[in-house]
């Protein structure tokens, strides 16, 4: 399905966004500011999986690094296209569309910074379905695509391609190099693919899945209706695999600390009316709840900590003592759930010795 | 002695005080004009105690002039927003996402130039010396008379923005300038916003200054002038002429230092109850907890350093109502200012908060008959709705689940019973409706230290002390009584992305304030 998206539409898409980041994915405000005045007036033409032709050169878009550094030097502008024209002139091939590697945080809206500067079309879909701290974390990779080449750009216009062939691991490594002495972000283009590539890789649906996320916590909130019945409502619409409401009630206490370069921490939950408490566990996103010792949702599937009054989404490092919170579990596709995935961004990529069980058989 | 005022929304608060002993106290409503009302109410306040004018060795004054004036987009100077970064940060430039008509309100103008730093200290460009001439000349040639400069992560390294302000300086010394690494924290937007906001109000603040010097001269006093700061601690009015939003939320910091004092506590809650809100907030320390999330002003996100409030909509003016359910309820309407002519016991026709605590018997404001009607399990139901909302509000700010003490203060506290469910005692207070005063008045001088230190192994400790001793000497330095002299706060906040062990180190040293040192107002402010 296509329709068009214009700045109107980007506030919900960030409140969508920050859900769909399940505790992570950088602050989608600075990415939100950016599309808007890229978009201006105008707007972005979305296209769903399904109307890619299989011969199209289809590139992915995003921006790299740490979201504390992205808060205070922001990007010159030019960047988000320059790393695609970077990567076209080295590939020489011409892009037909862009599309984001990952639908949570910030990455929502880089791609339409790009689509808007250069009028190309974006794909309604992703490579996480959410939020991941790794590059390698993604759908793309897990079915077999080359993240190389890969193209980054930083302020000063100067371009660097980074072509490890096959092993994206090391690209991953190189990259990180490369934006360090960029200044700490980077804007790149990888794991370009045609189309029929990108509809067997991708997650289907996740833009407008964003979109409709925001729009129904903020009928929720003007409706006064719970905010849970309203993202079930949009989400059994998608291709995830539903909503349970895991838990309500007030944050106890948050454990945090920052090691290698991951924030990662326990927070404990109590409930209001009985003694039952819930424990998430988080590296930079959550990753594992458990109510009362028992699992019931674990990563690649999304933990949302949403405030019970405004029913948006709070970061891992915004958790604090007393805030009234609603904790959702949404089940994520088909796609992000075979071994291929999971052995990418499932509990074992994370260190945990849980085998995945899907929410849904949880909770 | 010295005279605490704090200057509301609804009420101008004000107490003489001798020591630590509050010898009186008045509230009068706050007039239009800020200056005016405070120098009626000091007169009132002398022909009450008629003290020798010669005695006061100290006035103090939390007001809202600045945040008003802000609101209000009165008097607001013509802006140049200067930022040092590029090529980095074109994508947004200042002022991005202000109100059109704040935009317009002070002429706010844009410049982007070259300047500042990466996070590790490295130069992203050099401040170009002619390129910032040729931005002057513009500002020049705009009749703009305020610049704020911001240069990327100078909360790191602040040599861009000095550099580029003594360029300004010296090609167009009238202009009056404001550097974001005196203002704000990391956040180059909200940082940037802050500091165009402080600039934008920095031709009201030397007139404010000039007005309330000359008005209390004018009544013969000899007092030094403070003005509160947000942070709890005074701030000279020479320093008070060059960051005016360090003033804007310095109303419910005065009373939560107001209730620390008056209680002698100085880790507990503190709820001050007002006519249509009850703010509630945490002192640790004695002083309040701050916010470490962005605040919107104006329509405008900052990050300056703001004490972390909690409104809940319910105050003594709190109109009482029937929820969806079809139960009692009360607020968030209020008749405000209005009480004392729209509430039942004050001859008026609507049923608020103060009727109800009236009602039961906690206050005897008004006339007590025209509440009698109202049957005890009613009352009752209300008094808990509004004790169970304060209470959650209450739990919500706790950091833990550890018993904190809870100080109730403002003209609105009647309304909160001795003891709250689950939390405890409630501590009532002399004296209660004029904390904030009390907090301007007994208000301490404070000197801090806020960089990024490279800490090599083995050396935190001296680090430590070094910064530790550099907060006293500029407490010292700025007006306290050196044996009064502590550190409050130490912060350490290991910058994980950056090599070399670099970490953020913020001390804060607070002493007495030392009148005999305050006679004399230096001529370059200092808070250091």
């Amino acid at each position: 399905m296509t329709f068009t998206l214009s700045s109107s539409d980007l506030l919900d898409l960030s409140v969508g966004a920050a859900v769909l980041g399940t505790g992570g994915g950088g602050d989608p405000h600075i990415g939100r500011l950016m599309a808007r005045r890229a978009i201006g007036s105008g707007h972005v033409r979305v296209l769903g999986l399904d109307d890619v032709d299989d011969d199209w050169f289809v590139v992915p878009c995003a921006q790299m690094g740490a979201p504390s550094i992205g808060a205070e030097k922001l990007p010159n502008g030019a960047e988000p296209v320059q790393a695609l024209r970077t990567l076209e002139t080295y590939v020489g091939r011409t892009a037909d569309a862009v599309v984001a590697v990952e639908c949570g945080g910030i990455n929502s809206m880089i791609p339409l910074v790009v689509a808007a500067q250069t009028g190309l079309p974006v794909v309604d879909a992703d490579g996480m379905g959410r939020a991941f701290p790794e590059l390698q974390m993604k759908t793309f990779a897990a079915y077999g695509v080359s993240g190389s080449p890969m193209a980054m750009a930083g302020e000063f216009g100067e371009t660097s391609i980074i072509d490890t062939g096959g092993d994206n691991a090391r690209m991953e490594w190189l990259a990180r190099g490369v934006t360090m002495r960029m200044g700490g972000v980077a804007h790149i283009s990888e794991f370009s693919m045609d189309g029929r590539d990108l509809k067997r890789t991708a997650i289907p649906g996740t833009l407008t899945l964003g979109l409709t996320i925001g729009r129904a916590v903020r009928r929720a909130r003007t409706e006064h209706r719970p905010v849970s019945e309203a993202l079930a409502e949009v989400v059994a619409e998608s291709g995830y695999a539903g909503v349970r409401s895991l838990f309500n009630g007030k944050i106890v206490d948050v454990e945090r600390t920052v090691d290698a370069g991951f924030t990662k921490g326990r927070a404990r939950f109590r409930a209001f009316e009985s003694a039952a408490e819930l424990v998430v566990d988080f590296q930079n996103e959550f990753l594992t709840a458990r109510l009362d010792g028992e699992l019931v949702c674990v990563v690649p599937d999304l933990i949302c900590v949403l405030d019970s009054e405004t029913g948006e989404a709070i970061t891992t490092d915004r958790l604090r003592y007393g805030q009234r919170v609603q904790v959702l579990g949404i089940g994520t596709p088909p796609v992000m759930r075979t071994e291929a995935a999971l052995a990418a961004f499932g509990p074992a990529a994370f260190g945990l010795d849980t085998p995945f069980v899907p929410v849904e058989q949880l909770a | 002695m010295r005279i605490g005022i704090d200057v509301g929304g609804t009420n101008t608060d004000v107490v003489l005080v001798d020591g630590q002993r509050v010898v009186d106290s008045l509230k009068v409503p706050t007039q239009p004009d800020v200056t005016t009302g405070i120098v009626s109410v000091l007169k009132q306040l002398h022909e009450r105690n008629g003290y020798r004018t010669d005695a006061v060795d100290a006035i103090m004054i939390g007001t809202t002039h600045f945040i008003n004036a802000l609101i209000e987009r009165r008097r607001l100077a013509p802006s140049a927003a200067i930022r040092l970064g590029l090529p980095a940060t074109a994508a947004l430039p200042p002022m991005v996402e202000w109100p059109e008509s704040l935009v317009e309100a002070i002429r706010g103008t844009p410049y982007l130039c070259h300047g500042g730093n990466e996070y590790d200290g490295r130069v992203i460009t050099r401040v170009d010396r002619d390129e910032l001439r040729r931005v002057v000349d513009d500002i020049v040639a705009k009749e703009l008379r305020c610049v704020a400069v911001t240069s990327v992560f100078s909360p790191v390294t602040a040599e861009a923005e000095a550099e580029a302000a003594a360029i300004i300086a010296e090609h167009a010394p009238h202009l009056l300038i404001s550097q974001s690494h005196e203002i704000g924290r990391i956040g180059l937007l909200e940082r940037e916003n802050a500091t165009i906001i402080n600039a934008a109000l920095s031709e009201l603040a030397i007139d404010i200054v000039r007005g309330l010097r000359t008005a209390i001269s004018g009544l013969g006093y000899s007092a030094a002038l403070y003005l509160s700061q947000n942070d709890g601690t005074l701030m000279d009015i020479e320093y008070a002429r060059r960051f005016p939003v360090s003033t804007f939320a310095s109303g419910p910091t005065n009373s939560m230092r107001g209730a620390a004092l008056l209680s002698g506590l100085s880790d507990c809650a503190v709820v001050d109850v007002g006519g249509t809100t009850s703010d509630i907030g945490i002192l640790q320390g004695g002083f309040p907890r701050e916010s470490n999330v962005d605040v919107t002003v104006a329509g405008v996100r900052t990050n300056f350093r703001m004490p972390d409030v909690l409104s809940v909509g319910i105050g003594g003016g709190s109109i009482v109502g029937t929820d969806p359910s079809g139960g009692p309820d009360v607020g968030p309407q209020s008749v405000g200012h209005e009480i004392t002519e729209r509430a039942l016991v004050f001859g008026g026709e609507v049923l608020t908060a103060t009727d109800v605590a009236v009602a039961k018997g906690w206050s005897d404001l008004g006339d007590p008959e025209r509440v009698s009607h109202l049957s005890q399990e009613y009352v009752d139901q209300i008094l808990d709705r509004i004790v169970e909302r304060i209470a959650e509000g209450v739990d919500r700010m706790r950091v833990s689940a550890r018993a904190l003490p809870l100080v109730a203060v403002g003209g609105g506290s009647i309304l909160l019973p001795a003891e709250l469910p689950g939390l405890g005692e409630v501590v009532h207070l002399e004296h209660h409706a004029v904390a904030n005063a009390v907090g301007a008045a007994l208000g301490m001088i404070s000197g801090e230290v806020d960089r990024v230190f490279s800490v090599p192994a083995g050396q935190r400790e001296s680090l430590l002390d070094e910064a530790k001793q550099e907060a006293v000497d500029r407490a010292v330095r700025a007006g306290a009584v050196p044996a009064t002299v502590e550190v409050v706060d130490v912060d350490e906040v290991p910058l994980a992305y950056l090599p070399g062990n670099a970490t953020r180190i913020r001390v804060r040293a607070v002493g007495e304030l030392n009148l005999k040192h305050a006679a004399p107002v230096a001529e370059e402010g200092v808070r250091a």
